[in-house]
């Protein structure tokens, strides 16, 4: 820093690191030893899992999807040197570690029941007599501990049995269906999968419906926006700009529900 | 002193008629109990195969859990919950090496060694509350009401985790006469209900069955009085198929004891759930016309 400030202009970079997670090696950048499937590769030391693997040459066929930490395509186990317990994470979320050995497991079987939502009886034991093998949970808690979203995989599994579908709904809201639950389950669950079966039956019958919603969709439905949403895509940029600049807009400090505009013809 | 209070997934589903009136009764009764904030099932059996440590980890870490509140005492309503709790706990506080490996096992847990006591409701009852206060709450005493007490196996066996020193358990009789029922003792009422054999040995606990209901009204009582829901099951909810087999000559009304404390301490019949009890043993209630129960019971 120090010498930045005082040549600027002249300095050569000094050890210059990768920054970010560019899968292009900048010049002097460190690079650290990972294994992949148990072959080793020098990648850039602050790569995500994922570039580093790019940049190793593997292409992405499936086990990539969004590369934003939510898809659920790339979940990823991983032990470190001289440490017993394995770790889990997600390929597009995760820095490399040296001496990482990693595996990706982007898909792992489990089954799904059919049911129609339509149909469904909303109570805990629709959801027994789909997925009876909830029963065979032990509570270990290998799920949880290999959620790489940090959920609370044996709680909500303990709140179904316990009949709580909106417990286990809020519980498991975070899940990306990535199924390292699954694939660690002593049981056999296919947790990820009644979870969702939990939250299904949650929104459509438990939690409580928003009126003015419903009221806003059937307006919607009955054409109420659709002159204007028309008029506002034949607009040129300059007509759109002035419309926005010359919009009513709520004054800043405005007390809370108090302010009202003085068109009111799309409320 | 704090107290955890443990439910058991049974009775957030279809034993709710246990827990309701548990729950109300304990209220009435001031007594501070905390349920677990965090739970999973507690095992529902107790593994006997010396190799089979993990069958183990779901009570142990439902007592971590309570460790974890800081109470030195967790309570139960379920006789199997109890029993399962309880013997994971000794096993915990004896086996050095069990506990070790249990321990390692569930290393994202603190370790446990057996810090927690697993109390059963009754013997808090008669401990911690005690009989003459809980006699001095009975607004409406059980009065011309012959119950007969049934233990089953968990809250008795094995004698390491029976609520009472083995021999002539004497705790269910004592908290019914409190609450101001005649009670009928009658021998079978430690025999094992047939348990899980329903399943895998249906005739077997049939036979059973039939066996503790008719002994119990053979010995005078018009009802029975139960603390599980796997008993219940057997006991209860099974009459319709002894029935029709002949095993039954009558329709045997039975209670969960947490259900007859709340009408006892004039709670009325809201809390008790006696919509999950066969329509006898409401009928049977309203026959007695007990004062402040009588309306409510069938509703
Ligand atoms: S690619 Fe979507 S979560 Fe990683």
């Amino acid at each position: 820093m120090s010498d930045a400030q005082t040549a600027p202009a002249k300095s050569t970079p000094a050890q210059q690191v990768a920054t970010g997670d560019r899968a292009i090696l900048p010049e002097g950048a460190k690079t650290i030893p990972i294994y992949v499937m148990g072959k080793k590769y020098e990648v850039p030391e602050t790569l995500t899992i994922m570039k580093a693997m790019e940049f190793a040459g593997f292409k992405f066929l499936r086990g990539c999807g969004c590369r934003g930490g939510i898809c659920g395509a790339c979940p990823t186990v991983y032990r470190k040197e001289g440490d017993y317990k394995l770790h889990f994470g997600l390929a597009c979320q995760t820095v490399v570690e040296p001496n990482m050995y990693l595996a990706q497991i982007p898909f792992y079987p489990a089954n799904r029941a059919g049911y129609s939502l339509d149909e469904i009886e909303p109570t805990a034991e629709a959801i027994f007599a789909l997925y009876p093998e909830l029963f065979r949970c032990v509570a270990c808690n290998n799920c949880t501990k290999a959620c790489p979203m940090g959920v609370q995989v044996l709680d909500y599994i303990s709140a179904l049995k316990q009949g709580d579908i909106a417990k286990a709904a809020k519980l498991s809201f975070d899940c990306i269906q990535c199924g390292l639950c699954a694939s660690r389950c002593m049981g056999e669950l296919p947790q990820y999968h009644i979870a969702q079966l939990a939250r299904r039956i949650y929104g459509k019958y438990i939690q409580p419906h928003a009126d003015h919603l419903a009221k806003r969709v059937a307006e919607i439905e009955s054409g109420k926006y659709d002159e204007i949403l028309g008029k506002l895509t034949e607009m040129s940029k300059d007509e759109l700009a002035k419309l926005y600049k010359e919009r009513e807009r709520e004054p800043d400090l405005a007390p809370l529900g108090t302010w009202m505009p003085q068109d009111t013809q799309y409320l | 002193m704090k107290i955890s209070y443990y439910p058991g997934c049974t009775l957030k589903t279809k034993a709710k008629n246990l827990e309701d009136a548990a729950l109300a009764s304990m209220a009435a009764l001031e007594v501070d109990f905390e349920e677990l904030p965090r739970w999973n099932c507690c095992g529902a059996v107790h593994s006997l195969a010396d190799d089979d440590l993990i069958h183990h980890v779901a009570p142990v870490r439902d007592l971590i859990r309570a460790m974890e509140r800081g109470s030195d005492k967790v309570v139960t309503l379920c006789s199997m919950c109890y029993n399962t709790l309880a013997r994971a706990n000794l096993l915990m506080r004896d086996d050095e090496v069990k506990r070790k490996t249990i321990n390692d096992f569930m290393d994202e847990e603190k370790d446990y060694h057996g810090e927690v006591e697993v109390v059963h409701f009754l013997n808090f009852l008669r401990d911690e509350v005690g009989w003459d206060k809980l006699r001095s709450k009975i607004k409406v005493p059980l009065e011309g009401l012959k119950l007969a007490p049934y233990y089953g196996c968990t809250l008795l066996r094995p004698k390491n985790v029976s609520i009472e020193p083995p021999g002539h358990p004497k705790i269910f009789r004592e908290f019914l006469e409190v609450l101001g029922a005649r009670v009928i003792d009658f021998a079978a009422s430690t025999l094992c209900c047939g348990s899980y054999q329903i399943l895998a040995n249906p005739e077997a606990a049939e036979t059973v069955a039939a066996t503790i209901l008719e002994g119990g009204i053979n010995s005078g009582a018009e009802a029975l009085v139960l603390s599980c829901p796997l008993c219940e099951f057997n006991l209860s909810k099974k009459q319709g198929d002894l029935l029709q087999k002949n095993m039954l000559s009558q329709e045997v009304p039975t209670y969960y004891f947490t259900q007859l404390l709340a009408i006892a301490l004039g709670l009325g019949g809201e809390v008790c759930r006696f919509d999950l009890n066969d329509k006898i043993s409401a009928e049977l209630l309203k026959s007695k016309s007990l004062p402040s129960c009588d309306q409510a019971i069938l509703t």
